[in-house]
Protein backbone atom coordinates (compact mmCIF):
# COMPACT_ATOMS: atom_id res chain seq x y z
CA UNK A 1 0.00 0.00 0.00
CA UNK A 2 1.01 3.38 -0.87
CA UNK A 3 1.08 5.39 1.88
CA UNK A 4 2.66 8.28 3.99
CA UNK A 5 5.14 8.30 6.83
CA UNK A 6 3.15 10.73 8.47
CA UNK A 7 1.72 8.98 11.66
CA UNK A 8 -1.47 10.06 13.12
CA UNK A 9 -0.76 11.76 16.07
CA UNK A 10 -3.47 10.03 18.98
CA UNK A 11 -5.07 13.04 20.86
CA UNK A 12 -4.35 14.01 24.07
CA UNK A 13 -7.24 13.66 26.13
CA UNK A 14 -6.44 9.85 25.17
CA UNK A 15 -2.86 9.93 26.09
CA UNK A 16 -3.30 9.66 29.88
CA UNK A 17 -0.18 7.06 30.39
CA UNK A 18 2.06 8.44 27.86
CA UNK A 19 1.56 12.14 29.52
CA UNK A 20 2.14 10.48 32.97
CA UNK A 21 5.32 8.64 31.39
CA UNK A 22 6.29 12.50 30.14
CA UNK A 23 5.54 13.98 33.85
CA UNK A 24 7.56 11.15 35.43
CA UNK A 25 10.58 11.88 32.66
CA UNK A 26 10.61 15.43 33.98
CA UNK A 27 11.26 14.19 37.83
CA UNK A 28 7.86 14.80 39.47
CA UNK A 29 5.70 12.80 41.31
CA UNK A 30 2.94 11.18 39.85
CA UNK A 31 -0.28 8.91 40.12
CA UNK A 32 -2.96 7.57 38.05
CA UNK A 33 -6.67 6.88 39.20
CA UNK A 34 -8.51 4.52 37.52
CA UNK A 35 -12.51 4.01 37.48
CA UNK A 36 -12.58 0.09 38.30
CA UNK A 37 -15.97 -0.20 38.78
CA UNK A 38 -19.25 1.89 38.59
CA UNK A 39 -22.91 1.24 39.14
CA UNK A 40 -26.34 3.48 37.69
CA UNK A 41 -25.91 6.68 35.65
CA UNK A 42 -22.14 7.47 36.33
CA UNK A 43 -20.39 9.90 33.88
CA UNK A 44 -17.06 7.46 32.77
CA UNK A 45 -17.32 3.59 32.07
CA UNK A 46 -15.05 1.32 33.85
CA UNK A 47 -11.62 1.47 32.17
CA UNK A 48 -11.29 5.72 31.97
CA UNK A 49 -8.20 7.63 33.47
CA UNK A 50 -6.68 10.30 35.02
CA UNK A 51 -3.39 11.21 35.37
CA UNK A 52 -2.35 13.74 37.61
CA UNK A 53 1.12 15.51 38.69
CA UNK A 54 2.73 17.17 42.28
CA UNK A 55 1.68 20.45 40.63
CA UNK A 56 -2.53 19.49 40.26
CA UNK A 57 -2.00 19.56 36.78
CA UNK A 58 -4.54 16.85 35.26
CA UNK A 59 -4.90 14.36 31.55
CA UNK A 60 -8.29 12.42 31.13
CA UNK A 61 -11.19 12.03 33.70
CA UNK A 62 -12.56 9.58 36.04
CA UNK A 63 -16.15 11.56 36.00
CA UNK A 64 -17.50 14.49 34.38
CA UNK A 65 -15.89 16.60 37.08
CA UNK A 66 -17.31 15.80 40.21
CA UNK A 67 -15.35 14.04 42.10
CA UNK A 68 -11.35 15.04 40.24
CA UNK A 69 -10.70 17.38 43.02
CA UNK A 70 -10.91 14.33 45.80
CA UNK A 71 -9.03 12.29 43.70
CA UNK A 72 -6.25 14.73 43.29
CA UNK A 73 -6.41 15.00 47.31
CA UNK A 74 -6.09 11.79 47.59
CA UNK A 75 -3.60 11.26 44.68
CA UNK A 76 -1.14 13.69 46.70
CA UNK A 77 -1.33 11.32 49.73
CA UNK A 78 -0.27 8.08 46.79
CA UNK A 79 2.40 10.21 45.77
CA UNK A 80 4.01 10.67 48.85
CA UNK A 81 3.61 7.43 50.34
CA UNK A 82 3.42 5.13 47.33
CA UNK A 83 0.71 3.48 48.48
CA UNK A 84 -2.09 2.19 45.98
CA UNK A 85 -6.00 3.43 47.02
CA UNK A 86 -9.10 2.30 46.71
CA UNK A 87 -11.83 5.27 47.04
CA UNK A 88 -15.26 4.77 46.61
CA UNK A 89 -17.83 7.71 45.86
CA UNK A 90 -21.43 7.59 45.81
CA UNK A 91 -24.10 9.98 45.29
CA UNK A 92 -23.67 13.51 46.13
CA UNK A 93 -25.48 14.07 50.35
CA UNK A 94 -25.93 18.24 49.27
CA UNK A 95 -26.29 18.58 53.22
CA UNK A 96 -23.62 17.39 54.16
CA UNK A 97 -21.37 18.86 50.76
CA UNK A 98 -19.68 15.77 50.71
CA UNK A 99 -18.20 14.86 47.21
CA UNK A 100 -19.99 12.75 45.42
CA UNK A 101 -21.67 12.36 41.84
CA UNK A 102 -24.56 14.76 41.68
CA UNK A 103 -25.76 12.41 38.69
CA UNK A 104 -27.10 9.66 41.49
CA UNK A 105 -24.10 6.90 40.44
CA UNK A 106 -21.00 5.61 42.04
CA UNK A 107 -17.61 4.76 41.07
CA UNK A 108 -14.68 3.07 42.79
CA UNK A 109 -11.76 4.43 41.85
CA UNK A 110 -8.25 3.33 42.03
CA UNK A 111 -5.27 5.15 42.98
CA UNK A 112 -1.70 3.85 42.48
CA UNK A 113 2.04 5.72 42.43
CA UNK A 114 3.78 5.80 38.77
CA UNK A 115 7.52 4.92 40.13
CA UNK B 1 3.14 1.16 38.44
CA UNK B 2 6.93 -0.16 38.20
CA UNK B 3 9.13 2.07 35.63
CA UNK B 4 9.83 -1.50 33.20
CA UNK B 5 6.15 -1.91 33.37
CA UNK B 6 5.19 1.44 32.17
CA UNK B 7 7.77 1.04 30.23
CA UNK B 8 6.62 -1.91 28.00
CA UNK B 9 3.02 -0.31 28.71
CA UNK B 10 4.01 2.43 26.24
CA UNK B 11 6.30 0.09 23.72
CA UNK B 12 2.94 -1.65 23.31
CA UNK B 13 0.78 0.80 22.86
CA UNK B 14 3.29 2.50 20.31
CA UNK B 15 3.58 -0.82 18.48
CA UNK B 16 -0.32 -0.56 18.21
CA UNK B 17 0.15 -4.19 20.14
CA UNK B 18 -3.07 -5.08 22.67
CA UNK B 19 -2.10 -5.51 26.21
CA UNK B 20 -4.02 -5.93 29.17
CA UNK B 21 -2.38 -4.80 32.58
CA UNK B 22 -3.79 -6.52 35.41
CA UNK B 23 -3.11 -5.24 38.76
CA UNK B 24 -3.30 -6.63 42.39
CA UNK B 25 -5.30 -3.72 44.10
CA UNK B 26 -4.06 -4.19 47.50
CA UNK B 27 -0.60 -4.40 46.92
CA UNK B 28 -0.45 -2.56 43.39
CA UNK B 29 1.87 -5.25 42.29
CA UNK B 30 0.94 -5.85 38.12
CA UNK B 31 1.59 -7.62 35.26
CA UNK B 32 1.30 -7.02 31.62
CA UNK B 33 -0.58 -9.82 29.44
CA UNK B 34 -0.13 -10.24 25.58
CA UNK B 35 -1.92 -12.14 23.43
CA UNK B 36 1.12 -14.79 23.27
CA UNK B 37 2.30 -13.75 26.37
CA UNK B 38 2.81 -12.24 29.94
CA UNK B 39 5.30 -10.09 32.03
CA UNK B 40 5.36 -8.42 35.26
CA UNK B 41 6.14 -8.79 39.16
CA UNK B 42 2.50 -10.00 39.79
CA UNK B 43 2.04 -14.07 39.22
CA UNK B 44 -0.73 -14.90 37.38
CA UNK B 45 -3.05 -18.01 37.43
CA UNK B 46 -3.92 -18.97 34.12
CA UNK B 47 -7.47 -18.60 34.52
CA UNK B 48 -6.55 -14.86 35.16
CA UNK B 49 -4.38 -14.86 31.86
CA UNK B 50 -7.49 -16.66 30.52
CA UNK B 51 -9.80 -14.05 31.72
CA UNK B 52 -7.56 -11.00 30.69
CA UNK B 53 -7.10 -12.01 27.16
CA UNK B 54 -11.11 -12.58 26.76
CA UNK B 55 -11.24 -8.96 27.69
CA UNK B 56 -8.85 -7.79 25.32
CA UNK B 57 -10.99 -9.44 22.38
CA UNK B 58 -13.95 -8.01 24.28
CA UNK B 59 -12.74 -4.67 24.22
CA UNK B 60 -13.65 -4.82 28.16
CA UNK B 61 -11.76 -3.81 31.24
CA UNK B 62 -13.02 -4.81 34.69
CA UNK B 63 -12.41 -5.88 38.26
CA UNK B 64 -10.97 -9.80 38.39
CA UNK B 65 -11.29 -12.11 41.73
CA UNK B 66 -7.92 -14.49 41.80
CA UNK B 67 -9.11 -16.47 45.04
CA UNK B 68 -10.22 -13.80 47.19
CA UNK B 69 -7.34 -11.61 45.93
CA UNK B 70 -8.95 -8.29 44.00
CA UNK B 71 -7.32 -7.68 40.72
CA UNK B 72 -8.43 -4.99 38.30
CA UNK B 73 -8.06 -6.11 33.99
CA UNK B 74 -7.11 -3.00 32.28
CA UNK B 75 -7.41 -3.35 28.50
CA UNK B 76 -5.41 -0.92 26.29
CA UNK B 77 -6.48 -1.81 23.06
CA UNK B 78 -4.91 0.03 19.61
CA UNK B 79 -7.09 2.68 18.25
CA UNK B 80 -10.06 1.58 16.42
CA UNK B 81 -10.16 2.23 12.67
CA UNK B 82 -12.03 4.35 10.10
CA UNK B 83 -11.51 3.80 6.47
CA UNK B 84 -12.71 6.18 4.29
CA UNK B 85 -13.56 5.05 0.14
CA UNK B 86 -13.18 8.46 -1.68
CA UNK B 87 -11.27 11.20 -0.56
CA UNK B 88 -13.71 13.98 -1.11
CA UNK B 89 -15.22 17.16 0.31
CA UNK B 90 -17.10 15.40 2.95
CA UNK B 91 -14.11 13.03 4.09
CA UNK B 92 -12.33 16.57 5.18
CA UNK B 93 -14.64 16.98 8.07
CA UNK B 94 -15.38 13.34 8.84
CA UNK B 95 -11.39 12.84 9.16
CA UNK B 96 -11.63 15.37 12.05
CA UNK B 97 -14.66 13.65 13.67
CA UNK B 98 -13.03 10.49 13.89
CA UNK B 99 -10.09 11.52 14.91
CA UNK B 100 -11.51 13.99 17.80
CA UNK B 101 -13.52 10.08 18.51
CA UNK B 102 -10.50 8.09 18.73
CA UNK B 103 -10.44 6.61 15.28
CA UNK B 104 -6.89 6.25 13.14
CA UNK B 105 -8.40 7.00 9.31
CA UNK B 106 -7.26 5.13 6.53
CA UNK B 107 -8.56 7.26 3.38
CA UNK B 108 -8.30 5.05 -0.15
CA UNK B 109 -8.81 6.90 -3.10
CA UNK B 110 -6.92 5.89 -6.77
CA UNK B 111 -7.67 8.92 -8.62
CA UNK B 112 -4.13 10.92 -7.24
CA UNK B 113 -6.16 14.08 -7.93
CA UNK B 114 -8.12 13.69 -4.19
CA UNK B 115 -6.21 11.80 -2.17
CA UNK B 116 -3.76 14.21 -1.91
CA UNK B 117 -1.46 15.28 1.36
CA UNK B 118 -2.99 18.78 1.34
CA UNK B 119 -6.55 17.96 2.01
CA UNK B 120 -5.64 15.16 4.38
CA UNK B 121 -3.09 15.99 6.50
CA UNK B 122 -1.93 13.01 9.40
CA UNK B 123 -4.06 10.68 7.23
CA UNK B 124 -2.52 7.10 5.98
CA UNK B 125 -3.56 7.51 1.89
CA UNK B 126 -3.74 4.77 -0.60
CA UNK B 127 -3.99 4.98 -3.76
CA UNK B 128 -4.63 1.11 -4.54
CA UNK B 129 -7.71 -0.47 -6.04
CA UNK B 130 -10.37 -0.22 -3.40
CA UNK B 131 -10.98 -3.99 -3.04
CA UNK B 132 -6.93 -4.81 -2.92
CA UNK B 133 -6.64 -1.83 -0.39
CA UNK B 134 -9.03 -3.32 1.91
CA UNK B 135 -8.03 -6.77 1.71
CA UNK B 136 -4.36 -5.53 2.68
CA UNK B 137 -6.03 -3.91 5.98
CA UNK B 138 -7.01 -6.64 6.68
CA UNK B 139 -10.54 -5.64 8.12
CA UNK B 140 -11.53 -6.64 11.78
CA UNK B 141 -14.43 -6.13 14.22
CA UNK B 142 -12.82 -3.14 15.33
CA UNK B 143 -12.93 -1.16 11.85
CA UNK B 144 -16.12 0.83 10.36
CA UNK B 145 -15.94 1.75 6.27
CA UNK B 146 -17.41 4.08 4.85
CA UNK B 147 -17.63 4.56 1.06
CA UNK B 148 -18.22 7.80 -0.25
CA UNK B 149 -17.66 7.89 -4.02
CA UNK B 150 -21.27 6.76 -5.56
CA UNK B 151 -19.53 5.66 -8.16
CA UNK B 152 -20.37 2.09 -8.63
CA UNK B 153 -16.39 1.14 -10.10
CA UNK B 154 -15.03 2.63 -6.92
CA UNK B 155 -17.30 1.71 -3.86
CA UNK B 156 -18.22 -1.99 -5.12
CA UNK B 157 -15.31 -3.32 -5.17
CA UNK B 158 -14.60 -1.91 -1.28
CA UNK B 159 -18.15 -3.13 -0.50
CA UNK B 160 -17.24 -6.72 -1.90
CA UNK B 161 -14.14 -6.95 0.88
CA UNK B 162 -16.08 -5.26 3.93
CA UNK B 163 -19.76 -7.11 3.62
CA UNK B 164 -17.74 -10.45 4.10
CA UNK B 165 -15.39 -8.87 6.91
CA UNK B 166 -15.77 -8.42 10.21
CA UNK B 167 -16.23 -4.61 10.09
CA UNK B 168 -18.81 -3.17 12.81
CA UNK B 169 -19.96 -0.88 10.52
CA UNK B 170 -19.95 -0.53 6.59
CA UNK B 171 -21.40 2.79 5.53
CA UNK B 172 -22.63 3.82 1.49
CA UNK B 173 -23.32 7.39 0.56
CA UNK B 174 -26.30 8.04 -1.83
CA UNK B 175 -29.64 7.98 -2.92
CA UNK B 176 -32.23 5.48 -2.22
CA UNK B 177 -32.35 5.17 -5.84
CA UNK B 178 -28.76 5.16 -6.10
CA UNK B 179 -28.53 2.29 -3.06
CA UNK B 180 -31.70 0.78 -5.16
CA UNK B 181 -29.36 0.02 -8.14
CA UNK B 182 -26.15 -0.65 -5.76
CA UNK B 183 -28.27 -3.43 -4.07
CA UNK B 184 -29.27 -4.51 -7.42
CA UNK B 185 -25.95 -5.43 -8.89
CA UNK B 186 -25.11 -6.68 -5.30
CA UNK B 187 -27.21 -8.84 -5.52
CA UNK B 188 -26.89 -10.06 -9.07
CA UNK B 189 -22.82 -10.84 -8.02
CA UNK B 190 -23.80 -13.38 -5.54
CA UNK B 191 -24.46 -11.03 -2.75
CA UNK B 192 -26.55 -12.47 0.12
CA UNK B 193 -29.90 -10.51 1.36
CA UNK B 194 -28.02 -10.71 4.75
CA UNK B 195 -24.55 -9.26 3.34
CA UNK B 196 -26.06 -6.60 1.54
CA UNK B 197 -28.57 -5.70 4.75
CA UNK B 198 -25.26 -4.89 6.33
CA UNK B 199 -24.97 -1.59 4.46
CA UNK B 200 -26.25 1.80 6.40
CA UNK B 201 -27.41 3.46 3.46
CA UNK B 202 -28.59 6.22 3.12
CA UNK B 203 -25.41 6.72 5.14
CA UNK B 204 -25.61 8.66 8.57
CA UNK B 205 -28.19 9.48 10.94
CA UNK B 206 -31.43 11.43 9.66
CA UNK B 207 -30.96 14.61 10.71
CA UNK B 208 -31.24 16.40 7.48
CA UNK B 209 -27.93 17.18 6.91
CA UNK B 210 -27.02 19.61 3.91
CA UNK B 211 -23.35 20.38 3.89
CA UNK B 212 -20.68 17.92 4.04
CA UNK B 213 -19.54 19.32 7.60
CA UNK B 214 -23.40 18.42 8.54
CA UNK B 215 -23.46 15.21 6.40
CA UNK B 216 -19.91 13.92 8.37
CA UNK B 217 -21.85 14.31 11.54
CA UNK B 218 -24.63 12.12 10.64
CA UNK B 219 -22.14 9.34 9.68
CA UNK B 220 -19.73 9.98 13.15
CA UNK B 221 -23.12 10.19 15.26
CA UNK B 222 -24.51 6.70 13.32
CA UNK B 223 -21.20 4.65 13.53
CA UNK B 224 -21.37 6.00 17.07
CA UNK B 225 -24.69 4.44 17.68
CA UNK B 226 -23.73 1.32 15.73
CA UNK B 227 -20.69 1.42 18.00
CA UNK B 228 -22.49 1.45 21.43
CA UNK B 229 -25.69 -0.07 20.72
CA UNK B 230 -25.58 -3.97 22.08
Amino acid sequence: MSKSAIDQQALDHDDVVEKAAAWRDTGKSVAIATVISTWGSSPRPTGSQLAVDEDGNMVGSVSGGCIEGAVVHEARQVMLDGKPRLLDFGVTDEMAWEVGLACGGKVEVWVERVE
Amino acid sequence: MRPDTLKSLLAARKAKHPVALVSNLQTGDQALVYRDAVEGDLGLDEVIVTAARAALRDDKSGRADDNGTALFVQVFNPPKRMVIVGAVHIAQPLVTLAQTSGYEVVIVDPRGAFATRDRFPGVTLSEDWPDSALEELKIDNRTAVVTLTHDPKLDDPALHVALRSEAFYVGSLGSRKTHGRRVERLADEGYTEAEIGKIHAPVGLAINAKSPAEIAISIMAQITQVLRTE
